[in-house]
């Protein structure tokens, strides 16, 4: 599309309302209007001047401050929603989602559930709202940002006359001398570190323009921190892994490809004293102990060469570290969480054999209650087999017993007790936790319980997140431009000398009062009167102030 | 150690007092100027203005000295939270007034400082251990952060309803007003709750009921306001307490909602006898006291509070807290409803700006949106605490 010349000389592009260099109206709307309309500083947007094709259409979708809000809006109420019942991922694990929601909550629960809000923020729709923001967070700022940025370097020092008269604040003055008075303001206006520029007797004296940009930077961080967050979704970005690990023992850590092994030395669980002074009163009414400190004692191991499975890995220490909730253990990209535990877990049990009509121990038996031998030899024809082993006892729906997980939780056994005196088929047991039953007739042997070890098991989240500099970058960026574009403001006092007359002017894009207190300041160091404000003059008129900050550029 | 910090904090609390009635004869007291023909309401602005900042030292004195008798710093739960809200939003109030001058900010901010402390006081005030997860330095960065920019956020709201009162047509009977009115209406209740409670505590009033709580077991329930919802299925312990009208299910803690019933019962009886004193509505009726308050002004503070706090707020309520999640709960997001909560009040304020900047609501529109806004954030507070169960609910 053709440019627009405008009389100064300088060359518009199409759709300019605003000459970019002298500020001049270019349309009819601004020439008629007592106020030129500043938002971004009466430049050519894409969005504005275009709208045939498809792309178009899209593009001036995406760059409507309007539908971004509109985005921001319904991403609000969405996820409010999910709040209003826990999501699946905060109920207990073994409960069917399905009933648990009906169960808990009743019909509400269940049309919660059919809607598929119980895992709301993982739906495609939410998914959807998201990429939607992210789009017009790019689309909008590249609308705005490359003509903004045009317009604010273009801009001329002496503003074309239709240009100042129709800014917010501007006045006529006639001073006594008209130099002098320039002068001065020039010299203020630095001192209250404006930049000043000087052209043919008019100035143009600007202070934080970089403010400008803080909307363009700070949704520059958002763009990258959602894109760390897509990251996620590419395999190896992200692990997230649960090790359990019992005192003494060495486990491969899920993830790392049997490459590192964590050794839980100790676990504990520390409690607060109930008569600590501070505290007492606290615990009192809490009615039971607190919980002052979770900790793992690990060692970390690397293992060399391949790792083969099935080979014995050799193990180098790295390093040891106390784990504790806010402190993980760090390595390479990994960290270690401490996130479960289960105190005095079974381990060894250890069971006598003895004979029933004397009392007399024959032999006692330590059994690995995650590794039992078959065979017990208590020496002089003495021996006990372990027939069948069940971790976790239960019965089966049949009837017969069975175990329902390897962890020995409720651990139970049939032995087969062999003596002299029942050297072929021995005599067979039943030995449970608060059972002992002969399982064909009369026994003349029995086993008896003797004692337990029991372990600490610590549970450790393994975690690696590569997306993590994308977000800490994207969070800075973020932050940096929200700072930049909300604890300054970009201000503009123009002033320009037609004859004996000083014309003034003054824009700021936003907290007017703070630039008025400048103005106001000028006054009384040169006598420059301060400019009217249209906005106050005219909401004074019609008592209902309808004033707008021009932009967020 | 704790009682000298509850007596610094009970110092702080008259020092605003006087200093709101500072800033309101400062406000009103254009009658007095008149007499004396000079500008003592200008003055007393600024004595205000000194009593507020001396109460503040007070109330920092406090929050050292509850530091020091606890060991940790005192954000960890409901009384010490919402105490040091009321210290952040009496900060922000000191930096706003610095840039305005606005007498009228003290006049309503003060008062929501002094409703905010009473109401933390309502909460258990032993000093607790902390639990595991709470133990480190995130919870000074991230809790007083955050807090901060609630406070400088709950500026905006008094700006925005100073802003209402002083604008809204009270003679007409609309929506507006309406909804004004159901704002007083809160705070009267608000104010109701915290006497209620304060009275009934005087008197030491118990009353127990045996009931079946939603295991099925028998169990005790204490209230300490008479019961006029009894809990399920249940019948009184103590003698000579009054007979609940109502029984409620269980899943409804019942003492919460009996305490809940008492208050916006008080707040509609003294709502009425104010309004039947007054003669009309209560916006109305303060609204003459406003009439030289400068709405534009109103709005610019409402709108600068909403700048400065917005950076403060998201700093501590999104990036430092999923700093810290990274760091205690293994990851940095996990929708636990206080986490969603934050980003709604984020969201909700990244509203407010393109709002105002781009499609121009200033002015009314922009009031409304604050007191929206601090409407969220007190749900933040209260609501999701203790009703929603989420990973925060420690308090």
């Amino acid at each position: 599309m053709e440019k627009i010349k405008c009389e100064c000389g300088h060359f518009n592009p199409y759709g300019t309302h605003l000459c970019e260099s002298c500020g001049k109206p270019l349309d009819d709307k601004d020439k008629n209007a007592s106020m030129v309309d500043m938002r971004y500083e009466g430049v050519a947007r894409r969005s504005q001047t275009y709208n045939k094709t498809i792309i178009d259409k899209i593009w001036n979708f995406f760059s409507s401050v309007k539908v971004g809000i509109g985005i921001i809006v319904l991403t609000l109420i969405a996820s409010s929603v999910g709040t209003i019942f826990p999501q699946e991922m905060y109920i207990p694990s073994n409960v069917n989602p399905a009933e648990h929601y009906e169960n808990e909550y009743g019909i509400a629960g269940q049309i919660y559930y059919t809607l598929g809000f119980h895992n709301l923020y993982g739906s495609w729709w939410y998914m959807a709202l998201i990429a939607g923001l992210g789009i017009s967070l790019i689309i909008a700022s590249l609308d705005r940002v490359v003509p903004l940025y045009r317009a604010l370097k273009m801009q001329k020092v002496s503003r074309n006359e239709g240009f100042l008269k129709r800014q917010r604040m501007f006045g006529i003055h006639e001073p006594d001398a008209p130099e002098q008075t320039v002068e001065d303001t020039k010299w203020f206006l630095s001192k209250k570190r404006y930049k000043v520029r000087e052209e043919n007797g008019s100035l143009l004296a600007e202070k934080n323009r970089f403010a400008r940009w803080g909307p363009y930077i700070n949704h520059v961080g958002l763009i990258i921190f959602l894109t760390g967050c897509v990251l996620r979704f590419f395999p190896g970005m992200y692990v997230d892994e649960l090790v359990w690990v019992r005192e003494g023992e060495t486990e491969a850590i899920p993830g790392t490809d049997r490459e590192y092994y964590i050794e839980n030395e100790e676990f504990f669980v520390e409690l607060y004293d109930e008569n600590d002074e501070t505290f007492a009163p606290a615990l009192q009414r809490a009615g039971g102990p607190q919980v002052q400190t979770y900790q793992t004692n690990a060692v970390l191991y690397q293992s060399e060469g391949t790792g083969t499975v099935g080979t014995e890995p050799e193990l180098t220490e790295v390093k040891s570290d106390e784990i504790q909730v806010n402190h993980p253990l760090r390595f390479d990209n990994f960290a270690l969480y401490q996130m479960d535990y289960k105190l005095n877990e079974l381990n060894v049990m250890s069971l006598s054999m003895n004979d029933r009509a004397s009392g007399e121990k024959i032999g006692t038996i330590d059994i690995d209650l995650f590794d039992p031998q078959g065979e017990y030899d208590l020496g002089n024809g003495y021996r006990v087999v372990i027939d069948s082993y069940f971790p976790n006892f239960e019965f089966n729906e049949d009837g017969e017993p069975s175990t329902v997980s390897d962890i020995p939780d409720n651990p139970a056994f049939i032995f087969q007790m062999f003596s002299p005196e029942h050297p072929e088929e021995g005599e067979y047991s039943f030995v449970g936790i608060q059972r002992n039953e002969d399982v064909f007739g009369e026994n003349d042997y029995e086993m008896s319980f003797e004692g337990v070890e029991t372990k600490d098991v610590t549970a450790l989240t393994v975690r690696k997140d590569l997306t993590l500099p994308f977000l800490i970058a994207g969070g800075s960026i973020f932050m940096i431009g929200l700072i930049q574009g909300s604890y300054w403001s970009h201000r503009r006092i123009w002033l320009r000398r037609f004859g004996g007359e000083i014309w003034t002017a003054g824009h700021t894009n936003k907290h007017w009062a703070s630039l008025k207190k400048d103005f106001v300041a000028l006054s009384r160091e040169t006598g420059l009167e301060v400019p009217e404000d249209k906005q106050a003059k005219k909401a004074m008129k019609e008592k209902e102030p309808n004033g707008r900050d021009d932009s967020n550029g | 150690m704790v009682e000298i910090s509850s007596n610094l904090l009970l110092v702080a609390f008259f020092l605003y007092l006087i200093a709101t009635i500072c800033f309101a004869i400062s406000v009103t007291g254009r009658k007095w100027r008149d007499k004396q023909g000079d500008v003592t309401g200008n003055r007393l602005g600024m004595v205000g203005y000194m009593v507020t900042a001396i109460g503040f030292i007070f109330n920092v004195g406090y929050f050292i000295t509850r530091w020091l008798a606890a060991g940790h710093v005192p954000v960890s739960n409901m009384f010490e939270y919402t105490t040091f809200l009321g210290m952040a939003l009496t900060f922000a109030f000191l930096i706003l007034y610095g840039i305005y001058k606005t007498n009228v900010l003290g006049m309503f901010t003060l008062p929501i400082v002094m409703l905010i402390i009473a109401f933390a006081s309502v909460f258990p005030t032993e000093v607790e251990p902390l639990i595991p997860a709470l133990q480190s330095n995130w919870l000074k960065i991230h809790v007083t952060t955050t807090a901060l920019g609630q406070g400088i956020l709950s500026i905006g709201f008094a700006a925005g309803l100073i802003y209402l009162v002083r604008t809204l047509d009270f003679n007409k009977r609309d929506k507006k007003v309406f909804w004004l009115e159901f704002i007083m209406y809160c705070l009267v209740s608000l104010v109701s709750f915290i006497l209620i409670r304060y009275v009934f505590g005087l008197f030491q009033y118990q009353a127990v009921f045996q009931y079946v709580n939603e295991a099925g077991e028998e169990a005790e329930m204490v209230y300490h306001m008479p019961a006029v919802l009894a809990p399920h299925q249940g019948t009184p312990v103590s003698s000579g307490v009054m007979e609940p009208l109502l029984s409620m299910p269980v899943w409804l803690r019942s003492d919460d909602a009996n305490t809940v019933l008492w208050s916006l019962g008080t707040g509609v009886l003294v709502y009425a006898v104010l309004r039947l004193l007054l003669r009309k509505p209560l916006g109305g009726a303060v609204q003459p006291l406003l009439k030289n308050i400068n709405p534009d002004t109103v709005d610019e503070v409402s709108y600068r509070a909403i700048a400065i706090g917005f950076p403060v707020f998201t700093l501590g309520g999104l990036i430092f807290a999923m700093i810290w999640a990274q760091i205690a709960w293994t990851r940095f997001w996990g929708w636990d409803p206080k986490e969603v909560w934050a980003l709604i009040t984020f969201l909700f304020y990244a509203a407010y700006l393109h709002l105002r900047l781009s499609r121009g609501w200033h002015g009314e529109p922009s009031a409304w949106l604050c007191v929206i806004g601090f409407v969220i954030i007190m749900f933040n507070l209260i609501f999701v605490n203790l009703v929603i169960a989420g990973l925060h609910s420690y308090a």
